[in-house]
């Protein structure tokens, strides 16, 4: 039997809320965070909508206390206020007490920064500050240096929209391997316009609120979001009598091979992911109590997820859901975001709808959650699907 | 027509980046996704572009290209009854 | 837990490295501010159909990849791990300026895929059909070394057999633009033999794709073995040689075992201070090298690095230009590698003869 890695703390900063508490009285009062663009300029305000978080940078910068003259991307500024409540409730008060290190995903970084000043770069000096903090790693540190880590294992991960659903993964394999004794995980993704016409070009953004799993389902919303889980090591939890949220049980990633953006017809790699997740923790499909799905409301995912879940459950599909109509697909976040919400469900023993659904998909029979539930949960899936074929899907447990 | 088709021709090879082609190599009849040209879901959103921006034609819809797209004989055709510019 | 080698490596440097003949047998000097590197024929590697798309990173990378495969003897492999600083940069630039530049407006979708990080990895999937695990790691100078200690965590404990890794970056025209206006580059050309003793800000930037096929089983052609590695996000000047002994001793070594310092050095006054301390210090006996004069400095250059550390203990020869200092080793056992950029995320890597 595998034994499962503690989590023992968690943070989040959503459309739906600025902490964990805010998030959850969203999911089960059923308050979406999806709205007109406001906060990034662009010429499609009118044409789709997103899930902004409330807070401006400014707000942000003063929460933190950073100098005028800091260098946060808005990456950087939502991670940071995230993995603090994170450390804040696992009850860590001294960061340098055990071994600790830090997973981040981002798909973004800076990028917010860098369009802004892309030309102004060259001529004003004032906000050449920023050309440092574009790349990728560059967030990651910073929330490193805002949670005290130092001479530790920091990296980041980018593998678009399971980014940090690979974070968990990994974390979770260094606890397990004994590299660390305890790990921040999870990601954070900022609006931009670089995302907004990505997407754009791609046809896969939806005019109005994302419907995932529904037969006319329109495309994705974006949204910025950032979460972290905190790892430990059963030796600190044991040492420090720590209260266990949940914990990470099983994990897979595969790659479906099949296209650079989309999933293959039949979800061959989430097939894969989900099937290796259940492997590793040692489950048979009828372990599985609730999925919370990737469900990003494109034509192409809902489809090749919907019977991939169907390849894998057969004719016994438990509960399952997306939340992505709550907060739109905050891309690299996302894992960390449904991460938040499966420990939510797991520890109130609440299934979350899937908001927005109206009609059933032709292709298969399989219809999702569509009420708050309430149901005795001991464990959650969740999945995360990216570009680049890359297919994630981790395992949530009530018990170790 | 047989204007616009070489202007398509052109394009399309310019466009997708059709390195080793050349407009010869295009038949106005050929198949341009699938078995002919092998042209895929990423290239009709690159030719959605194409017609927005040289004909002031917009489509909503990715589907909508699958029967436009077909040969160069259909996109001269559609193009012609449906240009703006 | 099981040992790691070194099975193979596929190089696109700005260094002669796509060929066995002539790999790394007659350096090139340069006397640039930025340093490309060496296109091979991509035609013998990629359908051209395949790579009408393909950024020159991308294409870097299969070429890389396809070497590093067929000198292993593989079709596939368990999984992907792969590390790039900034991924395909270049339609980064192309999107993001045609966003800005056309008002949002006619925008096509391949360089926004092509921008986004993982799509080397995901590429390589696809031309090699392979459907395992597939990470890749963005952390400026740690991002190859988070994909070797990926790889190095899942071998040692039999979860795979063979993993291809690489480290990939490539030069974006405007980026290199924004980093000399910063002093982040050199303002002056510099021959590479002089690039360590320039005095100046900034460095000689470059540009390649390094891969490795790394595996739990060796075999006679096998390179290396890849004893440890360790990776800190902040390191104080004044720890870095205690940080190297701590190292060492943790694998029961001492100074006196490496036959080989590989140094990260690119010759920016500012920050080669920080190997210095083991280059003057504690490893002043030891044979020295560096690499980043020769290739350009990027994020994932220290791959770069571990080719060179992996075949100089494969050869048991060194390229004299690469030479630091005046020390020559008998035979190379063992080497050890260090490298950050620009004082951050700094990493140690310590290879044996196997």
């Amino acid at each position: 039997m595998s034994q499962g890695i503690a989590i023992t703390g968690m943070g989040i900063i959503s459309a739906i809320g600025n902490n964990v508490a805010e998030n959850y009285n969203a999911l089960i009062s059923e308050k979406k965070g999806i709205s007109r663009v406001s906060k990034t300029a662009t010429i499609h305000k009118n044409d789709i909508m997103v899930g902004e978080i409330a807070y401006t940078n400014q707000e942000i910068e003063a929460i933190l206390n950073l100098p005028p003259e800091n260098n946060y991307s808005r990456t950087a500024l939502l991670g940071a206020i995230a993995a603090k409540e994170a450390i804040r409730n696992a009850g860590v008060t001294d960061i340098k007490d055990y071994k600790t290190g830090l997973i981040s995903a981002t798909s973004v970084g800076g990028m917010d920064m860098t369009e802004k000043y892309f030309y102004q770069y060259l001529e004003d000096k004032s906000t050449q500050k920023y050309i440092e903090g574009h790349h990728a790693g560059d967030s990651t540190q910073k929330i490193a240096e805002q949670l005290g880590i130092e001479e530790s294992l920091v990296t980041t991960i980018s593998t678009a929209c399971s980014s940090a659903a690979n974070a968990i993964m990994l974390g979770a394999r260094l606890i397990k391997a004994g590299k660390l004794d305890r790990v921040i995980v999870g990601g954070a993704d900022c609006m931009s316009k670089f995302t907004i016409n990505g997407f754009k070009t791609l046809m896969i953004l939806s005019d109005t609120y994302n419907t995932p799993f529904d037969n006319d389902r329109k495309g994705l919303n974006l949204g910025e979001a950032a979460a972290y889980l905190v790892l430990e090591s059963d030796d600190i939890v044991r040492a420090e009598n720590k209260t266990v949220l949940a914990y990470v049980k099983g994990y897979g990633n595969a790659n479906d091979a099949f296209h650079q953006t989309a999933s293959s017809e039949n979800g061959d790699g989430a097939t894969l992911a989900m099937e290796k997740a259940l492997q590793i923790a040692n489950y048979k499909p009828e372990d599985i109590d609730y999925i919370n799905a990737h469900g990003t409301a494109t034509g192409n995912n809902d489809l090749s997820e919907g019977r991939a879940i169907m390849r894998v459950f057969g004719e016994n599909v438990p509960e399952f859901s997306s939340t992505k109509a709550y907060t739109g697909h905050t891309l690299a976040a996302a894992g960390a975001i449904e991460a938040v919400y499966s420990i939510l469900a797991l520890q109130h023993n609440v299934i979350f709808p899937n908001l927005n659904f109206k009609t059933q998909m032709a292709e298969f029979s399989i219809t999702p959650q569509l009420t708050l539930q309430e149901k005795p949960l001991k464990t959650v899936m969740s999945n995360s699907f990216g570009f680049g074929g890359n297919c994630s899907t981790v395992i949530f447990s009530k018990e170790a | 027509m047989e204007a616009l088709k070489l202007e398509l021709k052109e394009n399309i090879i310019e466009q997708l980046n059709l390195e080793d082609m050349t407009i010869a190599d295009i038949g106005d009849d050929d198949m341009l996704f699938g078995d002919g040209l092998g042209l895929d879901s990423i290239d009709a959103l690159e030719l959605i572009v194409m017609l927005d921006k040289n004909y002031g034609i917009k489509l909503t819809d990715p589907k909508e290209g699958r029967h436009i797209f077909e040969s160069v004989n259909t996109m001269a055709t559609y193009i012609t009854e449906n240009r703006s510019k | 837990m099981k040992n790691v080698y070194i099975n193979s490596v596929g190089s696109v440097s700005a260094q002669k490295t796509t060929h066995a003949t002539d790999f790394l047998t007659d350096i090139i000097s340069y006397n640039e501010t930025v340093i490309p590197a060496i296109d091979p024929v991509y035609k013998d590697f990629i359908p051209p159909a395949a790579a009408r798309r393909m950024a020159k990173g991308i294409k870097m990378s299969i070429v890389a990849s396809k070497l590093a495969l067929e000198k292993a003897g593989l079709n596939n492999v368990d999984a992907i791990i792969t590390g790039t600083g900034m991924g395909c940069l270049r339609d980064s630039e192309k999107f993001l300026s045609s966003i800005i530049d056309n008002d949002e407006a006619y925008l096509t979708p391949t360089p926004f895929i092509q921008s986004t990080h993982n799509t080397v990895g995901g590429q390589i999937a696809l031309e090699i059909q392979c459907t395992g695990y597939n990470f890749t790691y963005v952390h400026g100078s740690n991002s190859f070394e988070s994909a070797l200690l990926d790889a190095k965590l899942q071998l040692e404990l039999s979860e795979a057999q063979n993993i291809l890794i690489g480290g990939v970056d490539e030069i974006g025209d405007y980026t290199i633009l924004l980093n000399k206006t910063i002093n982040h580059i050199k303002k002056e050309p510099v021959k590479s033999s002089e690039i360590i003793n320039s005095q100046t800000k900034g460095a000689v930037f470059g540009e390649g794709a390094n891969f490795f096929v790394v595996s739990n089983e060796s075999n006679h052609a096998s390179l290396a073995r890849i004893e440890a590695l360790e990776l800190y996000n902040t390191l104080p000047i004044q720890s870095v040689a205690q940080r190297a002994r701590q190292f060492l001793k943790a694998n029961n070594l001492n100074t006196a075992d490496v036959d080989a310092l590989i140094l990260g050095n690119n010759g920016d006054v500012e920050f080669d201070i920080y190997y210095d301390e083991l280059a003057s210090g504690d490893f002043k006996n030891a044979q020295q090298l560096v690499y980043k004069p020769w290739v350009g400095e990027f994020h994932t250059a220290s791959a770069f690095g571990l080719v060179l550390a992996a075949i100089i203990l494969k050869t048991q020869k060194a390229p004299r230009e690469f030479q630091l200092n005046s020390i020559v080793s008998s035979h190379f056992k063992t080497i050890l590698l260090y490298n950050q950029y620009r004082g951050e995320n700094h990493s140690f890597t310590l290879l044996r003869q196997c």
